[in-house]
């Protein structure tokens, strides 16, 4: 039972696995939707920052958290730019459906 | 060590199943919030785990940024999402599949991997005890000095995604009437005003 309740690094970098997971199964399971798509991108990345600081903590390393923060600048730049374009989609084609989007297509 | 392992447990149930929701909530506005549950959970693990800066940071810049922006959008956008649903089963076995997977092959990496002696020794920026250098003290003195050029380029490409977010989403509309402020100035009181003489009981 203690032994159960011993954290180690193996369970954070679990916890990181299944959210990563759940952020693949959400843009399998939500093809239609990009505000979603870009919603489950956002717990992938956090995924991978919960990666970078277990592994921070328990190497007893520094540069894996100043790693995370620069994960966390590229994401928070992504989700501007991201819905930014969507919004610009939107308002020139009254529907943000993955499917719709084929303009490049040819 | 026991309250710490029942924590972890506690958060991790909170994180997992939150961003369960996230991606199988019907109401997009839901999913944000699931999101923004995600967030604050994962911020308490990094607190239990010693990053205190990193989770105050994520509170601050995902929950007050990241999330509201993705509020605002669900909000302003009139979409349909019933419609957007529809395929939602269709797609449910592929990714379902996928997923399962991708979790089976990640915890078959972890389930085998174990840390050599020479990695766990061979950390570049070791982490200060705690009563000497917080945490927040910590990684300035990392990231102000050996990490300023990284530091720097962070901060343009925050900055280009600023101008490229405005630069997208700015538009001039046609027909708004504003203030154009040279224009009034350069009113001249011959093209204001005219004066009618009005006979009496007449009117114009």
């Amino acid at each position: 039972m203690i032994e159960f309740l011993q954290i180690g690094l193996g369970h954070y970098l679990t916890l990181a696995a299944v959210l990563f997971t759940i952020g693949v199964f959400g843009i399998f399971l939500n093809r239609k939707n990009v505000i979603i798509i870009l919603m489950s991108i956002e717990l992938m990345l956090l995924a991978v920052n919960i990666n970078l600081v277990a592994f921070s903590a328990y190497l007893h390393d520094l540069v894996g958290q100043i790693f995370a923060m620069f994960v966390l600048t590229v994401a928070a730049g992504e989700a501007a730019i991201g819905l930014a374009i969507l919004v610009v989609y939107f308002r020139n084609r009254g529907t943000i459906e993955v499917e719709d989007i084929n303009l490049m297509k040819g | 060590m026991i309250l710490q392992g029942l924590t972890f447990y506690l958060f991790a149930a909170i994180a997992v199943g939150a961003g369960v929701m996230v991606v199988s909530a019907r109401n997009p506005v839901h999913s944000v919030l699931f999101l923004i549950l995600t967030f604050f959970t994962t911020a308490g693990l990094f607190v239990l785990i010693g990053a205190e800066f990193l989770a105050m940071v994520l509170v601050v810049v995902y929950v007050g940024a990241v999330a509201v922006l993705f509020m605002f959008v669900v909000m302003m956008l009139d979409i349909n999402f019933v419609e957007m649903r529809e395929g939602f089963l269709q797609y449910m076995p592929i990714g379902v599949l996928v997923g399962i997977i991708l979790l089976v092959e990640l915890l078959m990496v972890l389930g085998t991997a174990s840390l050599s002696p020479e990695v766990m020794a061979a950390g570049t920026e070791p982490i200060p005890d705690l009563a000497q250098r917080q945490n927040t003290a910590a990684l300035g003195d990392v990231m102000y000095t050996k990490y300023i050029y990284l530091f720097q380029a962070a901060g343009m490409i925050l900055l280009i995604a600023m101008i490229g977010a405005i630069v997208l989403t700015h538009r001039q509309r046609p027909g708004v009437r504003k203030q154009v402020i040279s224009k009034q100035l350069a009113r001249t009181r011959e093209e204001a005003v005219e004066l009618k003489k009005v006979q009496p009981g007449q009117g114009i």
